[in-house]
């Protein structure tokens, strides 16, 4: 494996995101990173939901896309960052509320997410895809 | 003469004992140092003498060619002092910043004493001047490191004693775990608390929960929510949960909040919690008649 | 339907072991192959064991919670057993408390209360 880095890190993985498989290889990719590093079963099942939930949404919404799995310069956190060339969301404050879906799910997907990272960012403009990034402690 | 550079320093440790102890002892309480909230006089005139024994002792063994380490047996009795004095005054809450200006006094109370020594100027003055601030730099932060590790057991001690006062969870019966919450639930307690619940639901394979809130001194909306989760996650596992040691102070708080607890059973004493959870896994209380 | 997931009859009721690199393909192709054996079998329950499941998200939750109501239509009570701690406290955190399923710690914890109807 190549150890590029650079300011965003160490890549650790990268994972094309085109159908429902690749998202378990998304989920299970993070999760054997942090199996590693020693994170607690609770701390792995939590970050690797939120993956999940991102992932799926970048093949769903998206059309599908790419997720990036970086080790930060101090490695103090893994950095998950996942895009799509989606349509985009228009309005992303809506799209984080609680309950809102436009693809009949429960919409909890996105807030969960963020609940569930250390931190979590999402940049998106309609035609110009998604791109999630978002974090955990090691 | 390589003697030399510690022979003027020996002097004055040796010769000028006692005014030297008052001297700095007087830089001490100048600095701000020698708080007389936290020490006595005859205290700290008591650690300086000790100190300034080892000192001398110190340079007369432990100094070869200008050149000295702190880890050799001839600085034994001046680390053991360090280690006394710094201990103590970690107890008694000094800051490290005191505690390092401590030590550092007592450069400039040798300074002035070399400056004073009729025949001693220029080259051989600046090698002595090196001498005393090399080593008393030593001493510094020697003492600075044993203030660190005394802190750090501390802090060590009292996340241990947190610990052991968080709540454990307590196997009351065959299949049956109760969780005596007391104080404050806060986020991050109600979450590791959780995590210990159901950790041990598995392990024990525990049909039933209490969760006595008796010790719990208020129950506002959050508290309450932090309750309801755990309950919804021990349902999720597969246990049943009965939250216990409701007053009625708290179930009118509870309603006039808003609060509601869906299915999740509630009982108002720990009491009758433990008889129905006893007869959840299939056991009666019963009355012996033999009394 | 994958051989990842097996659904075995066991007494009178479905057993499904649900692997955990089950797909969201997968699992929805489960939900219609367990909706028809439960009415032409005329079970009186399934019991889906998630023992292996290291996460379940949003999506898996709500095909768990749907599968439950289709079962209830069709007389057939659903059991998810062998939850994880973790996955506890994470659906828990998603807001999904699953409130149609029953929940028992094992598949003999499911099905001595199936027994007992």
């Amino acid at each position: 494996m190549a150890d590029r880095s650079g300011t965003k890190g160490t890549a650790v993985a990268e994972i094309t995101l085109a159908v429902s498989r690749d998202v378990v290889a998304a989920r299970q990719a993070v999760a054997r990173v942090l199996k590693e590093r020693g994170l607690s079963a609770m701390r792995i099942t939590r970050f690797a939901t939120a993956v999940s939930e991102i992932a799926r949404n970048a093949i769903v919404h998206g059309g599908g896309g790419r997720i990036s799995i970086y080790l930060d310069p101090g490695k103090a956190y893994l950095r998950v960052e996942c895009r799509d060339d989606g349509p985009g969301i228009e309005d992303v404050t809506l799209a984080m509320t609680e309950g809102y879906t436009t693809a009949g799910g429960l919409g909890r997907g996105l807030g969960g997410a963020k609940r569930l990272s250390h931190d979590f960012e999402i940049r998106s403009a309609p035609g110009e895809g998604t791109t999630v990034s978002m974090s955990v402690k090691l | 003469m390589p003697q030399t550079s510690t022979a003027n320093i020996l002097s004055i440790l040796e010769t000028d004992f006692s005014s030297l102890i008052e001297d700095w002892l007087g830089t001490q309480v100048k600095e701000g140092v020698k708080r007389s909230d936290l020490f006595s006089d005859s205290e700290s005139r008591a650690q300086n003498r000790e100190l300034l024994r080892a000192f001398s002792k110190g340079v007369r063994a432990g100094v070869v060619n200008e050149e000295f380490n702190l880890d050799d047996d001839a600085w034994e009795d001046l680390r053991a002092v360090l280690v006394d004095v710094s201990k103590e005054r970690v107890g008694r809450g000094v800051t490290p910043t005191e505690m390092a200006t401590f030590v550092l006094a007592l450069k400039s109370t040798l300074f002035k004493r070399l400056e004073a020594m009729p025949d001693l100027e220029g080259q051989r003055l600046i090698r002595d001047v090196l001498m005393v601030t090399r080593l008393v730099d030593a001493f510094a932060i020697y003492t600075n490191e044993i203030f660190i590790g005394e802190r750090d057991q501390i802090i060590e001690r009292q996340r241990q004693e947190m610990l052991e006062l968080s709540t454990p969870v307590v196997e009351l019966w065959d299949r049956v775990l109760t969780l005596p919450l007391i104080g404050t639930l806060d986020s991050a307690r109600a979450q590791e608390v959780m995590e210990n619940l159901l950790q041990t639901i598995l392990e024990r394979q525990a049909e039933v929960v209490i969760m006595d809130i008796t010790g719990v001194g208020t129950v506002d909306t959050q508290v309450a929510q932090h309750l309801l989760r755990a309950a919804a996650a021990v349902r999720l596992m597969g246990a049943e949960c009965i939250i216990s040691g409701i007053s009625p102070m708290i179930a009118q708080t509870m309603v006039q909040l808003g609060i509601d607890v869906g299915t999740v059973s509630t009982r108002s004493s720990i009491r009758t919690a433990l008889s129905d959870a006893l007869q959840k896994v299939g056991y009666v209380i019963k009355t012996s008649e033999v009394s | 339907m994958s051989g990842v997931t097996s659904i075995n009859l066991v007494e009178n009721a479905l057993l499904v072991s649900i692997q955990d690199d089950v797909t969201d393909t997968e699992i929805v192709e489960l939900q219609d192959t367990l909706s028809n054996r439960i009415a032409k079998e005329n079970v009186k329950g399934v019991i889906l064991d998630i023992s292996s499941l290291e996460i379940v998200d949003t999506f898996v939750g709500r095909v768990i919670a749907q599968l439950a109501g289709i079962s209830r239509l069709l007389a057939a009570d659903t059991y998810v057993v062998g939850m994880r701690p973790a996955v506890a406290v994470t659906l828990v955190e998603l807001g999904m408390y699953l409130p149609e399923t029953r929940t028992a710690l094992s598949l003999t914890h499911a099905l001595s209360q199936l027994r007992r109807g």
